[in-house]
């Protein structure tokens, strides 16, 4: 059972400020999607190692070399919010 | 003649002739454009191509899907949370088809953040079926199959989670490619599971699929997920011949849900593979029905830690809470994410933060990874004995507009028979091999081990020489 509030919480965890409506439709989808999930429990995975990779990937190493990357220039053509070199936020610490 | 009907390979042929322009093949696709894009809305944006450089090798108009950055396009993954982000940077296959003289028609529509199978969650609305505009056309890359079916495009790229290239192809009547996990570079394709993405192309035949292929495989030193295994010629690959080779169709494919006409389509390819020398069995993976619910746990979880970066801090939109006096950082993550996530990206971002927290970790997350386990071994024992898997690309063809909107689950099973090869990471392919009573197209899915994209072309390729659904248009 997903109660609402559980969906709060995992709401807060997501960082999205849910209206009281969408976290009762929520609760609801939620609830029947993990309910088919479910069927995953009629497997016995007690000696079954987890897969993260499909195909086998190792750590991959390269040559520590400088080469040319964005310039702050460039990256902070993305926004609006910028001040001296950096984004702009708001406040963080009080 | 209408240059924007013809295949790619044809065009360079007609361009190494001299018996047409660069320029009046991209005029041709814009015309079809201006004629049908507003019934098809196969497009996010559609770029001003002032200069089209006439000696280039590959000078072919290509539809991107939304979520590829292009420098300087507006890359939005067709939602609200990117309207206006323009990149500062070319992804590794934007720079490849650059090099070969590609011309950029606009960037498609998809599902946002190619959460869907309908392209129905784009935050520019859907696109529609070129076959029938009551239709979907299948997603998450539909703005992609739509722009090549509609014939606004000559071919495409787009990605695959679960199924995103080939259950739209399949529902297009065009032919889409999930390669191999790190056959493609991923560097600028804006992630969604880092573990099952991968960028293919979208054609209108097999030829092209493998010219397109050739153009956008190989390593890149900013995706360490992309191999170093050399490339072949693909098109080397499209031989016509399929004698003695060993075909596996799972069982489990054949099941309730399956539509009648997609059975028989699907059942009469294989006798016409047959005739040509494959031989068939039945086979079995019997963690199939497994593979939806293990999928909604992998691709929630690492979409939810991706889509993380959507705060409002860099990127695209920013939006602050009106009521409160003061804002913290906090607030404006928040009231961005709320206002910038359509529904189904609130779903899946809450599904997978709901699968990774502390108390149901195990229960959901580690179980879905020890599935996955399950369903790779599956193939990897298939292919011990087999070249090839057939199988349908989706169980049904398109359906209505907005019929399964509202009910997550009969959405999500649209990809039950796509999601396992992105859980394997094995490369597969739809082609078109029929068409409904109702005009519309069936798809036929191959699959093979992993790195052999060449079985893939020469099976399809085999079927596409004795059949012609490819050759149908979907507009006169």
């Amino acid at each position: 059972m997903i109660s609402k509030e559980n969906v709060k919480q995992v709401a807060s965890l997501s960082r999205i400020h849910l209206k009281d409506e969408e976290i009762e439709f929520l609760a609801k989808d939620l609830e029947k999607i993990l309910d088919y999930i479910k069927k995953l429990e009629k497997l016995d995975i007690s000696s079954v190692e987890p897969t993260s990779h499909a195909l086998p990937t190792k750590d991959v190493f390269r040559e520590d070399v400088v080469k040319p990357s964005l310039s702050q220039k460039d990256a902070l053509k993305i926004t609006q919010n910028k001040e001296k070199g950096s984004f702009k936020v708001p406040k963080i610490i009080e | 003649m209408q240059l924007n009907t013809l295949v790619a390979h044809e065009i360079i042929d007609l361009l190494k002739a001299g018996k047409t322009s660069a320029k009046d093949v991209y005029d041709s696709v814009i015309d079809q454009i201006k004629n049908n894009e507003k019934q098809i809305h196969a497009y996010a944006s559609i770029f001003n191509n002032t200069e089209i450089e006439a000696d280039a090798s590959t000078p072919i108009p290509i539809a991107i899907k939304d979520n590829i950055c292009i420098t300087d396009k507006e890359t939005t993954c067709s939602s609200k949370i990117l309207e206006g982000f323009k990149p500062p940077y070319d992804a590794t296959v934007i720079k490849k088809l650059r090099d070969s003289g590609s011309i950029f028609v606009g960037h498609a529509n998809m599902d946002e953040f190619a959460f869907g199978s309908s392209t129905e969650t784009s935050h520019y609305g859907p696109t529609r079926n070129p076959w029938n505009t009551d239709c979907v056309v299948g997603g998450s890359s539909g703005g992609s199959t739509a722009a090549v079916a509609a014939d606004e495009a000559i071919w495409a790229l787009g990605s695959d989670t679960g199924g995103s290239i080939r259950q739209p192809a399949s529902f297009c009547g065009v032919v889409g490619l999930k390669p191999t996990y790190g056959r493609v570079s991923r560097y600028g394709l804006i992630a969604f599971a880092s573990s099952l993405d991968q960028i293919g192309p979208i054609t209108k035949n097999v030829t092209d699929s493998a010219m397109l292929l050739n153009i956008i495989a190989g390593h890149d030193e900013n995706d360490s997920t992309s191999t170093k295994l050399p490339v072949p010629d693909y098109t080397k690959s499209l031989t016509g011949d399929v004698k003695g080779l060993k075909i596996g169709i799972p069982k489990e494919y054949f099941i309730e849900g399956l539509d009648d006409e997609v059975k028989a389509a699907v059942l009469e390819s294989i006798e016409i593979l047959k005739k040509r020398g494959a031989i068939f069995k039945e086979i079995s993976l019997p963690h199939t029905e497994y593979a939806v619910a293990t999928y909604y746990i992998v691709a929630t979880a690492e979409a939810s830690s991706n889509l993380a970066r959507f705060d409002g801090v860099q990127y695209g939109l920013r939006c602050i809470p009106t009521k409160k006096r003061k804002t913290s950082i906090i607030d404006l993550y928040e009231e961005t994410r709320n206002v910038g996530f359509g529904k189904e990206a609130k779903r899946r971002i809450m599904l997978g933060t709901y699968s990774l927290s502390s108390g149901y970790y195990d229960d959901y997350y580690l179980r879905g990874l020890k599935v996955r386990t399950l369903i790779k071994n599956d193939f990897d024992r298939a292919f011990k004995e087999f070249d090839a898997i057939i199988t349908p690309t989706s169980p049904t063809t398109a359906f209505k507009i907005g019929e399964r909107l509202e009910n997550p689950i009969s959405m999500y099973l649209s990809d039950v028979f796509t999601i396992s090869a992105n859980l394997s990471g094995i490369p597969a392919i739809s082609v078109p091999c029929g068409f409904s009573k109702n005009n519309l197209p069936i798809g036929l899915q191959v699959m093979a081990k992993p790195f052999d994209e060449e079985m893939l072309f020469r099976i399809s390729h085999t079927f596409e020489q004795n059949t012609d659904w490819h050759k149908r248009r979907a507009i006169k």
